[in-house]
């Protein structure tokens, strides 16, 4: 077979890595065209990472727009009885605002989807998957966890109006333990409230270490079993060898109106955003009238070229040649491809090419 | 290789304070007091880098991630939203964030406001919150000149003691935003380099009690 190892960029090796992966554990590749209706966004602009959206008019007159997002269009054309389960992922380009030149830009995805009726092991299965992608793009990584049932049942349990729900979960996002304290002053919260409140705000670490705190919570039954599945999750990770790189972090806070259950973001070293999210989204499935529940998460790539550097050759060998001997500078070409290497044969090097060697037939090298 | 944490301070007053609580938090770097100008400082044996760089670029170096914490303002956080952790409010370099304007202003609610500042976006909110329509005329420094001039009518701008507004025959109309300094975290960086930071800013809570 080829070996196209030498071919293959950082991230290009990573997407076929991923791929084979989700694939592996029966995902299939879902492939969509890069255009969706408009409408849809407008319903749903608060699940997506920015509002821009670049649209278009189609030659029948309807508003159409680059993708800006996958998910929402895998869930709308989902189609099947609801309750079957459906396991699929995808590597898609979107078209979103950078942040940084705050004009649009490409980015790619990888990323998948799991949706039907799942229960505790699919959910574990799409965070053991989103834990071993991150294995694969470097070995310094951490798989941030939380759960969104178990911060909404505190809340709750807390009576916080939902003004004031609106900024803890700010707040929490930001670890402002300072914050959070004012929004309690100004609420009259009782002590306890106020304690486990700064223990989510400022908690972060490994499962044996935060697990047995939440344990302490005890308020209500939402949250007793929005622990317990935490627990479940993490101790399937354990079981799997997986939960080296786990931390539990109330600070993921995805959007309420989308997501619910078990969030997660994960990190790896040299890269300074996260680089994969997901989560459980029940809510935008019930938003989109389907009956069933849902799961998944995008490693976002682009972010991932940081990671490994610009490769400091641009060729192994530059030949150079003299006018006349096509033969000679044939078998020096063939030569060279023969033992592995990359060359290039030009009258004239330019000064900006990197070559590891010089091969210079004019000067009588072989 | 030891890791090094990477801290970015404000240049001035505020930043030569702020480390001097770095160096109680134990993580000193003699050489940063030496008079010359150099911006970056290390002190391998604790394993800390400290740079100096402009007040309102130190959320970009923690939010891109060169720098793993720093400290900035509560003003600029506020004005550039940047992704980051703002893990302890350091109580210091208070100060507050006001609308002024000359004092036989009179404002006319039936017309647009004019309002100058360095400060776009929290201005916006302000006056977005009242429901009020404004113009904004984004200046970079001097701003207490504009109402004097006629540029604007009033000015939303950062009050310390309200001399310089006094000298320049302005009053304040209302301080609608106490500000102070708060040390920031990458997100990222504060997984890998949890232990130390989270070090540091147990140590930092505890000094701003103690104050």
């Amino acid at each position: 077979m080829q070996d196209f190892e030498r071919v293959f960029s950082g991230i290009e090796r990573t997407v076929y890595a991923l791929r084979a992966l989700y694939g592996n554990y029966g995902f299939k590749k879902y492939r969509m065209s890069k255009f969706e209706e408009y409408d849809l966004y407008v319903r749903n602009k608060d699940f997506l990472v920015s509002d821009n959206v670049i649209t278009f008019t189609d030659t029948d007159g309807k508003l159409l727009a680059l993708k800006p997002d996958v998910t929402l269009s895998i869930i709308k054309n989902s189609d099947g009885a609801d309750g079957d389960v459906q396991k699929v992922y995808y590597n898609e380009n979107v078209y979103r605002v950078s942040k940084g030149t705050n004009s649009f830009k490409e980015f790619m995805q990888v990323g998948l989807e799991c949706f039907g009726d799942i229960d505790d092991f699919e959910i574990a299965e799409v965070v053991m998957l989103a834990n071993k992608s991150l294995a694969t793009i470097s070995s310094d990584y951490v798989l941030d966890i939380s759960h969104l049932g178990l911060v909404k049942g505190v809340l709750d349990a807390c009576g916080l109006s939902d003004q004031a729900k609106k900024k803890v979960l700010a707040f929490l996002g930001e670890k402002n333990a300072q914050g959070i304290l004012s929004v309690c002053a100004s609420e009259n919260l009782s002590q306890n409230f106020i304690d486990i409140l700064k223990s989510l705000v400022n908690v972060y670490g490994s499962p044996e270490k935060v697990l047995p705190l939440l344990k302490t919570f005890n308020l209500t039954a939402q949250t007793d079993q929005a622990i317990k599945q935490l627990e479940k999750i993490i101790n399937s990770l354990k079981t799997l060898n997986l939960a080296n790189n786990v931390r539990i972090d109330f600070s993921v806070v995805n959007d309420m109106n989308y997501y619910n259950g078990i969030v997660f973001k994960g990190f790896v070293s040299g890269i300074p955003v996260g680089v994969l999210s997901g989560g459980q989204y029940d809510n935008l499935m019930e938003k989109m009238g389907k009956k069933s529940r849902a799961i998944g998460f995008a490693v976002y790539l682009d972010e991932l070229e940081r990671l490994y550097g610009a490769n400091g050759f641009d060729v192994d060998v530059a030949i150079c040649y003299a006018d006349n001997d096509v033969d000679q500078v044939n078998l020096a070409v063939e030569t060279c491809i023969a033992q592995g290497k990359s060359v290039i044969a030009l009258k004239k090097i330019p000064q900006t090419l990197k070559f590891k060697e010089m091969i210079d037939l004019t000067k009588g090298d072989k | 290789m030891k890791t090094m944490l990477n801290v970015a301070l404000p240049k001035g007053r505020l930043g030569e304070k702020v480390y001097a609580m770095f160096e109680k938090a134990g993580f000193p770097c003699p050489s940063i007091k030496e008079n010359n100008r150099k911006l970056i400082f290390e002190n391998e044996q604790v394993g800390v880098r400290y740079f100096w760089v402009k007040p309102s670029d130190v959320a970009i170096y923690v939010e891109r991630g060169s720098a793993d914490i720093g400290v900035a303002g509560k003003d600029i956080l506020l004005e550039y939203r940047p992704d980051v952790y703002e893990l302890t409010d350091l109580k210091m370099g208070k100060c507050s964030m006001a609308v002024a304007s000359k004092a036989d202003f009179n404002d006319d609610r039936s017309k647009t406001l004019v309002v100058a500042t360095k400060f776009t976006n929290i201005a916006k909110a302000y006056y977005a919150s009242q429901g009020r329509d404004i113009d904004i005329i984004h200046l970079n420094g001097s701003i207490e000149i504009a109402p004097i001039l006629g540029l604007s009518d009033v000015i939303v701008d950062i009050v310390e003691t309200g001399t310089t507004l006094k000298e320049n025959n302005l009053v304040v109309v209302d301080k609608f935003l106490p500000i102070s300094a708060r040390l920031i975290a990458n997100k990222a960086n504060f997984k890998f380099k949890n232990e130390l930071i989270e070090k540091i800013m147990r140590s930092l809570e505890k000094q701003t009690e103690e104050v």
